[in-house]
């Protein structure tokens, strides 16, 4: 058996014969040559009308796909609209669009491949935390500007690197802290955590117990679970029954059987619930096995449903992107949008704008890049409006992060109502750390 | 809560898992002991059960139960079809060449996997279960579909059974099994059996997958943990016997829910690789497997 097997291979490798390789070798050239050719001659025009080329790094498929669609939809239509008026600079903006698998390992490779295949001028639109920080590293070496709507606390916590920037959404820390006290005085002081069990769930874990903390109250139990978990009645138990407030926050392919599963679990008899829309993006709240989420109480980065007092600026980013009154697309009301994170896709792009504008950066040498970088780093505000539709934000350019307003609903006739929204302060702590003292 | 509830529930759940994994890892079974062959692509059709599961109940909107009904039936015949046109295009091709096989097998995961990725979609879908209610215990409330997915799985347990050791097939499929050169003196077909007998491994899977879409989601990655832990059963139990692949199934389900509830999911995958590496080292052969002849 084994021999034979090893004769045989014996006998095909005899079989290349020289004609056959000089065959392949022929092909790879001619491959490579096709490869060069339409960037060598795009090269060779003039420099200024050349597109500024955005690489955009996106969760297309695995446990991310439900965000990576919306994240790719609310991008085309912002690079649409900022094209329609002239583009950045008088450039207009090429997107480069990359699936990276919500994979950290594919992360880096996608960033390897913008920079060295592509030849993108920044990269931007990565999500999931894990991949954030599988990516930085390599986005930092190859001195890539890399701008990221995560929410994860990697960038502000001064641990990634200078090229990494996350203007357009504000981070997990900043969200718990300006939570906790709202939490504390409504609903109760005992809180049970259920999160997962990566670098985003960490962060809500260890920045809400310190927050709640602050407030008098205590995070009695924690309870991680695996982000590619599909049941979780199993987890329910270890909810100790002294709890005052559930606090859950959940991503991935399951949320809905996790939130149906804690409506079987609990029924009418819950303890007060508390969650982040992470554990219902992308979902309806109208599904079968939700009625019992009435009552309960969700932050929302930009709220899902259009309330009483939509901006202007709210219906005209609602329309641009395709979402409709209810949070779900315009064309298939069954496919609802994750509302409270891909905004900070459209943000962060205009960011991107004003900081190559105010840079007058041209090509990607390392001389526009520090200009670029150290441009990002000045800004200090982005007003409210039309590129700014979920409202004001705060820069701070030392930990590359930006503050704004949070927002808590309620579940109020199977919709989402808001009754508070934070100010900036509210979410405001000490800078970890200093980017802008990194050598670039 | 206190220990007798919290006991009762993982109890409860370990009976869930138990139950379909049961069901998946025989079709494993089934498949290795009678055509020794090792189907990487196991947990793919598993997936693609689930993946009809949810357009067959989305072509019959509004009547979950009837739309699930069709599910139960047309899923795993579609995906019996399939399996049954790549074991005659690969496996056959390959004269189920033991090592042949488990990369040709490799190669197929990966292409169901992809098609469903381009055909489906990334998303996870939602099936309505055919009938929803809540048990109400004193401690906790449970989702009844979750007991009927058990009665269910015992059902079709039973008639596999039935099949194997009671039928004109069950008879040729152990024929099969015991000696392949003599089935054939004796003129059994034996290469229509390898074809049936791929076929049915699986749509045992595709058939657990209908049962626990409405519990779980349909999504194209779904297939990875039932391959794991199928494997993990079979080789507990003893490569191609059924009565093995069961009782592993119930001690492995039994104690991931268990072990998970008490303590981690995760240490439970852990000890359940720990107890099949110590299977391998003083039982090779599994618990119930009979050493090579």
């Amino acid at each position: 058996m084994g021999h034979s097997g090893k004769d045989r291979s014996v006998t095909k490798q005899a079989k290349v014969s020289r004609r056959t390789a000089l065959q392949g070798l022929g092909a790879a050239g001619l491959a490579a040559a096709a490869q060069v050719a339409p960037g060598a001659v795009r090269y060779a025009q003039a420099q200024t009308s050349a597109p500024i080329k955005i690489g955009f790094q996106v969760h297309r498929t695995g446990i991310g796909a439900a965000y990576g669609r919306w994240y790719e939809r609310t991008t085309n239509a912002a690079v649409k609209l900022i094209n329609e008026a002239g583009g950045i600079g008088g450039r207009k903006i090429e997107l480069i669009a990359e699936d990276d698998g919500t994979d950290p390992k594919r992360g880096a490779e996608v960033v390897e491949k913008f920079a060295t295949q592509h030849k993108v001028d920044v990269v931007f639109g990565t999500l999931f935390s894990h991949v954030v920080i599988g990516s930085a590293p390599r986005a930092g070496e190859l001195k890539m500007p890399y701008f990221v709507v995560s929410e994860g606390h990697h960038v502000a916590s001064g641990k990634l690197n200078r090229y990494v920037f996350q203007p357009g959404i504000t981070d997990v820390k900043s969200q718990v802290i300006s939570m906790a006290p709202w939490i504390a005085s409504n609903l109760g002081k005992k809180v049970t955590m259920i999160y997962p069990d990566f670098a985003f769930g960490h962060d809500h874990r260890n920045y809400f117990s310190e927050a709640i903390k602050k407030q008098g109250g205590e995070a009695i139990a924690l309870i991680p679970i695996p982000p590619t978990e599909r049941s979780f009645t199993r987890y329910f138990p270890k909810i100790p029954s002294s709890t005052e407030v559930l606090y859950h926050v959940m991503v991935g392919p399951a949320v809905l059987t996790f939130v149906k599963e804690l409506g079987e679990h609990f029924g009418s008899k819950r303890p007060k619930i508390f969650g982040f829309i992470d554990s219902l993006e992308a979902v309806n709240l109208k599904s079968p096995g939700l009625d019992f989420l009435e009552g309960t109480y969700f932050w929302e980065g930009y709220p899902r449903y259009a309330q009483a007092n939509q901006t202007d600026a709210d219906k005209f980013y609602r329309s641009k992107v395709g979402v409709d009154d209810t949070g779900a697309s315009l064309s298939d009301p069954k496919d609802i949008a994750t509302y409270s994170h891909m905004f900070g896709c459209w943000e962060t792009l205009y960011v991107i704008k004003q900081a190559i504008e105010a840079s007058g950066y041209k090509s990607a040498t390392l001389k526009d890049k520090t200009a670029l970088i150290e441009a990002t780093e000045a800004m200090k505000t982005f007003e409210e409006g039309k590129e700014h539709p979920q409202g004001k934000k705060i820069f701070n350019g030392k930990i590359h992060q930006s503050f704004g307003h949070q927002n808590i609903s309620q579940v109020t006739g199977s919709k989402l109502k808001v009754v508070h929204r934070t100010s900036i302060e509210d979410g405001m702590y000490e800078a970890e750390g200093d980017y802008t003292k990194m050598s670039l | 809560m206190d220990f007798g509830p919290y006991l009762f529930l993982a109890f409860l759940e370990g009976t869930v898992t138990a139950a379909v994994l049961a069901l998946t890892a025989v079709g494993l079974s089934l498949v290795f002991g009678v055509m020794r062959i090792v189907n990487v692509a196991h947990g793919e059709f598993f997936m693609l059960g689930a993946v009809f599961a949810w357009w067959c109940t989305s072509l019959i909107s509004g009547y979950p139960a009837l739309g699930f009904l069709a599910a139960l039936i047309v899923a795993p015949l579609l995906v019996g079809a399939i399996a049954m046109v790549s074991e005659r295009l690969i496996l056959k091709r390959l004269n189920y060449n033991p090592e042949g096989t488990i990369v040709a097998t490799i190669a197929l995961l990966y292409i169901i996997q992809q098609l469903a990725l381009i055909g489906y979609g990334p998303d996870a879908r939602p099936v309505e279960a055919p009938i929803t209610f809540r048990i109400v215990f004193p401690w906790f409330g449970y989702a009844g579909y979750k007991l009927v997915v058990v009665a269910a799985a015992a059902a079709l347990l039973l008639a596999t059974w039935f099949v194997l050791t009671r039928t004109r097939l069950g008879l040729l499929m152990r024929a099969t099994q015991y000696d392949r050169e003599t089935a054939l003196a004796f003129a059994i077909p034996v290469d229509r059996v390898y074809a049936i007998v791929f076929a049915v491994g699986a749509m045992l899977a595709a058939v657990a997958a209908v049962l626990i879409v409405p519990i779980q989601q349909a999504h194209y990655l779904m297939g990875n943990d039932p391959l794991l832990l199928s494997f993990i059963v079979v080789i507990i139990g003893g490569l191609g016997s059924i009565k093995g692949t069961v009782v592993a199934a119930i001690v492995i389900g039994m104690s991931d829910g268990i072990i998970s509830v008490f303590m981690t999911p995760t240490l439970a995958k852990i000890i359940a690789t720990l107890l099949v590496a110590m299977v391998l080292v003083w039982r090779p052969q599994g618990l119930f497997g009979q050493t090579a002849r």
